[in-house]
């Protein structure tokens, strides 16, 4: 499809473009296994020394304390806060989906609100009104801020995959003597349900990656794998945290290869 | 039949609602509150506050303003909020805290009327206007001191709305630097983005999807950790300039400053930003039908006009959004600027991450996220008015 | 083939919580307390010269946890009752503050233990400044300290060293503060140690403070973690950084890392420990700040870091580094041959204007 000119240059540009992407991320891993507390290829890393390779480094993230607290953490407050952010977002979602549903766009707009308001001020919002609950440094308040963070992500993937979907199905179900609950179940939830995990893992990736609100309202505690990264990269820079970011990488790439899998076109049964 | 559709989806909705009311709306309430409402001195010296409004503000009080702030100070040091009405008052005028811990001490000691002279003997700052004037001022509950200063202004002695001393003016710069900083990345994530949009939009689909996954990757690894590849890349000891020494381009001893200033933010943030520009302008383009061009080329207009006339105009939608998107993002980012921002490289949600957790100034840091809030929701309406929300889309 | 990949991911997603939450958090024994300090090398210097006993000796774990400096947290914690801090190492300026403020508990020198020889706490400790909530813990230092590669010839040796480009060329780090910039910046320009505060209490003084530190401004990097100077030092990215005494040392001595500290012109201050109000476990914290500042503990701290004790009976004890078998006394911050030109911090200074300079210093930073 040649309809641009030069396509080369476009071709060298956009290559450069996607090393600019990709390259910074790619860095991190080897040099996670560097054997020296450094950031760079040493000598015996580009001769493919052996010996400049080691796992010390994953050995620290792996069987040290603060880490495996730090993961404990994230999973709980990732897998709470999507749990509940899926179950309401999805269900928000059903209900703007209808057609029967009233003032649509400026609820729409309320529920994705979280998506949009810059982070700092969420988080500022929330750190006044926890202290005034008395509830800053709990699990509680981060659950719940972390949820109110990925909802929209799933009242998003939820409504574009009800989109492709016929609700004429549920005439039929309702026809045939399926109660609403049932004919949620049998026939809505596994036609959207690729939308309802995507936004589910949406979810997940979003609390796994907030460090702000952590950082005003999390104690020592809560602490969370970003929020150790956090501390790592202003104290004492050490591989350690490059470890720690390959796992993450890792974590990146299955989340986006499910959801890729998921939102295959084509694949998707719909109608 | 109608009517019950309507009232189930309203149903369906309604926990999420309820939640967002409760858990994102009501905080950003409470802040709005925070940067207004500040009782501290009001609540500890209500009394000698009520007594000064009779005080015409120059020259001294009376007597019995004298002895009712000698009692409310007596009590507030029993009940240990003294400290806090000491801070609040310094950060009014510098020296006043140690002014009201001292007298606070001493109050507990001795003392006795005429107060008018005994709270001066403690501490000549009582015998001035200046302390008086200060305890007025901070003993508004409802201030408009928070916005004032976040906008560089301030409250002179006789209440009357000034600029600050140019030596303390940082706000208003910080305020546009910010903007200046996130128009710059918008611009350099659409040269990047749109050509690599274009690309994806345009190849043979297998290709097309590998490309995505290329800009997907960075979309989905965790900020903290682009980050910390940017540190890796850029600082002194790193990878480029190691490169760079390496291949000869640059000294050892002069090895380039890519981080810890405004470089530094610039290239992180463009980074962090990119996939929000690539996406949306990728699934508008997507729709755009490659005939077009050809057939306009085909009657006889050049590349860049039919471009011009033809696609770009339909790509535009996707621009916009991804311009906003991006922009909003900037304006609010605080955690790559401050690891890898240096000094010149803070931008205003560092201040406000300062005053929460450093200077405790919580009004002040409450009422720059208003003015930042207001900033960004005004983008917000200007994004649904002529995109519409609803049409957001996330990935491909 | 769809419910299939459902199952599978939501197994996947099941186990791994599984696996996580079998790992056992912490060894939450029946008692700890948490303890925060300053991190890096400091940290692990108290946890080898006593935490490390004290944990051995009463049973009591540490969950140790760090910060760099300020009342936020321990005012949040406070504040929303939610206190999880127990004990913290703190500077003056801060302890005095949080006294003021009601967040921290009141300390009475009695409780602490004497000294060996019999002499009561209360006399046994330095006569220096007095703090009703902290008890006196060490006496450290800011300074500023070079990389010996850097300078072959002509070494820094007085603070208007640090602030001469043209002889000593290269970026400096400083703290992203007012705190310490201000002294250094007047007693490089003349001002005599003893007349810093005087000066400073000027509009005037402050002004020409800020005058010398625009000489050096754009060659500046800032740092906020006390374990960041030794790094930028030894990494290159500066020449020659301010930054706390014990730091430097142990880069010095432990990592031979080629960094000269420069005495002249630092400014000396000193650490407290304090307890936060409101602790649920008042008692347990209260133990620790009285093992924490015994003689034997202050003495012993002395083995691995460069932080002089707070104790008479300490000071006599003083020996050698463990680890090198580096004499340590030379290298405390108030060993007499390094304190001819120290300026003495005041907290009660920084106090009544650590707000407007910290203004002041964020608009000359932003210019």
């Amino acid at each position: 499809m040649r309809i641009s000119p030069g396509s080369t240059a476009l071709r060298l540009f956009c290559g450069l473009a996607f090393l600019f992407l990709v390259a910074p991320i790619l860095v991190i891993i080897p040099l996670s296994f560097n054997a020296e507390p450094y950031f760079t290829f040493t000598t015996g890393m580009l001769e493919l020394d052996p010996d400049a390779y080691s796992l010390r480094w994953y050995e620290q993230v792996i069987f040290g304390e603060q880490w495996r607290s730090a993961a404990l953490n994230s999973a709980i407050i990732g897998f709470s806060a999507a749990a509940l952010a899926t179950v309401l977002g999805t269900l928000a979602a059903l209900g703007l989906s209808s057609p029967a549903m009233p003032w649509r766009r400026p609820l729409t707009a309320l529920l994705i609100s979280p998506l949009i308001v810059p982070i700092v001020i969420t988080a500022a919002g929330m750190f006044f009104f926890y202290s005034s609950l008395n509830l800053t440094q709990t699990y509680t308040a981060l659950i719940l801020s972390h949820a109110v963070l990925g909802a929209p992500f799933v009242v998003i993937t939820v409504t574009a995959s009800m989109a492709g979907f016929n609700r004429e199905l549920l005439l039929a179900a309702a026809s045939l003597g399926a109660g609403p609950a049932y004919s949620f179940f049998r026939v809505q939830l596994p036609i959207i349900s690729p939308g309802v995990i995507s936004g589910a893992l949406f979810a997940f990736a979003a609390s796994l990656d907030e460090v702000v609100i952590m950082l005003f309202m999390g104690g020592i505690e809560q602490r969370t794998i970003p929020r150790e990264m956090w501390s790592g990269i202003r104290e004492e820079i050490s591989p350690a945290i490059l470890a720690a970011a390959t796992f993450l990488i890792l974590v990146a790439v299955l989340l986006l290869v499910t959801v890729e899998l998921l939102q295959r076109p084509g694949k998707k049964p719909s109608n | 039949m109608l009517n019950k559709a309507r009232t189930g989806a309203i149903l369906l909705a309604l926990p999420l609602t309820a939640f967002i009311l409760v858990t994102f709306v009501a905080p950003l309430g409470s802040m709005f509150m925070r940067s207004l409402y500040d009782p501290l001195v009001a609540d500890i010296m209500p009394e000698t506050l009520a007594a000064l409004e009779e005080w015409d503000g120059t020259g001294l009080p009376a007597e019995q303003v004298y002895a009712l702030a000698a009692r409310e100070l007596g009590l507030a040091r029993e009940e240990k909020t003294i400290g806090r009405l000491a801070t609040r008052l310094n950060r009014d005028t510098s020296g006043m805290r140690s002014v009201i811990m001292r007298s606070g001490r001493a109050l507990k000691r001795a003392g006795d009327a005429p107060w008018s002279e005994t709270l001066p003997d403690i501490n000549p700052a009582w015998g001035e206007a200046d302390i008086w004037q200060a305890l007025v001022r901070t003993g508004a509950r409802v201030t408009p001191i928070y916005y004032l200063n976040a906008l560089d202004l301030t409250l002179d002695s006789d209440g009357g709305v000034v600029r600050q001393p140019e030596d303390r003016r940082i706000y208003g710069t910080l305020f546009i630097k910010t903007i200046r900083v996130s128009l710059v990345i918008t611009l350099l994530c659409l040269a990047i983005g749109y050509p690599v949009a274009w690309l994806i939009a345009h190849s043979p689909p297998r290709m097309s999807r590998m490309l995505l996954v290329l800009v997907l990757v960075p979309f989905w690894t965790s900020l903290l950790v682009r980050t910390t590849s940017w540190i890796v890349l850029l600082q002194q000891q790193g990878v480029v300039n190691d490169l760079l020494v390496r291949v000869g381009i640059v000294a050892d001893e002069q090895r380039l400053t890519m981080i810890h200033n405004m470089t530094g933010t610039l290239v992180a943030m463009t980074h962090v930003l990119l996939p929000f520009m690539i996406l949306p302008i990728y699934s508008v383009m997507r729709g755009i039908p490659a005939v077009q061009m050809q057939a306009a080329m085909s009657l006889g207009a050049n590349w860049p006009r039919a471009f011009r006339q033809v696609y770009l105009p339909q790509s535009l939608p996707g621009v916009g959004a991804g311009c906003l998107l991006v922009f909003i993002l900037a304006i609010g980012y605080y955690i790559t600027p401050a690891l890898v921002g240096g000094q010149s490289g803070q931008l205003i949600s560092n201040f406000i991450a300062y005053h929460i957790q450093t200077s405790l100034n919580w009004g002040l840091a409450a009422a720059l996220g208003c003015v930042l809030f207001v900033a960004v929701l005004l983008l917000f309406l200007l994004y649904d008015r002529v995109l519409g929300l609803d049409r957001m889309r996330l990935g491909a | 083939m769809k419910t299939i990949k459902t199952s599978v991911l939501l197994c996947a997603a099941w186990t791994s919580t599984m696996m996580l939450s079998t790992v056992p958090v912490n060894a939450q024994e029946d008692q700890f307390i948490t303890v925060v300090s300053w991190g890096g090398s400091y940290a692990r210097s108290s946890v080898k010269a006593y935490h490390e006993r004290f944990v051995e000796e009463t049973g009591i774990q540490i969950k140790l946890d760090e910060y760099n400096g300020g009342l936020a947290q321990v005012r949040a914690q406070v504040e929303t009752g939610n206190v999880s801090w127990d004990v913290v190492d703190m500077e003056a300026g801060d302890a005095l503050l949080g006294c003021d403020e009601g967040l921290l508990e009141t300390v009475d020198y009695e409780t602490l233990p004497p000294a060996p020889d019999g002499t009561p706490a209360t006399q046994d400790f330095l006569d220096v400044y007095d703090v009703e909530c902290g008890a006196k813990n060490l006496v450290y230092s800011t300074v500023y300290a070079y990389n010996d590669t850097r300078f072959p010839e002509q070494k820094p040796a007085t603070m208007a060293d640090f602030f001469d480009l043209e002889k000593f060329p290269g970026r400096r780090g400083m703290r992203r503060a007012p705190n310490a910039n201000l002294e250094f910046a007047l007693v490089a320009d003349g001002v005599p140690s003893a007349r810093v505060y005087e000066l400073l209490s000027t509009e005037e003084g402050i002004a020409r403070a800020f005058r010398k530190l625009d000489t050096v401004k754009n060659q500046v990097v800032w740092w906020e973690a006390g374990a960041q100077p030794p790094q930028m030092l030894a990494d290159g990215e500066v020449v020659m950084s301010t930054a706390y005494n014990g730091r430097i040392f142990n880069a010095w001595a432990l990592e031979n890392q080629p960094l000269t500290i420069v005495w002249d012109g630092q400014l000396l201050a000193f650490g407290y420990q304090v307890i936060v109000a409101g602790t649920p476990k008042l008692e347990l914290a209260r133990q620790f700040v009285a093992f924490a500042t015994s003689t034997e503990s202050l003495a012993n701290l002395t083995r691995y870091i460069s932080y002089g004790p707070l104790r008479h009976s300490s000071l006599a004890l003083v020996d050698k580094h463990l680890e090198t078998g580096i004499d340590m006394e030379p290298h405390l911050p108030n060993a007499p041959q390094n304190i001819s030109n120290a300026v003495l911090e005041d907290p009660e200074w920084w106090a009544d204007n650590q707000d407007e300079m910290n203004e002041r210093f964020a608009a000359w930073l932003v210019k």
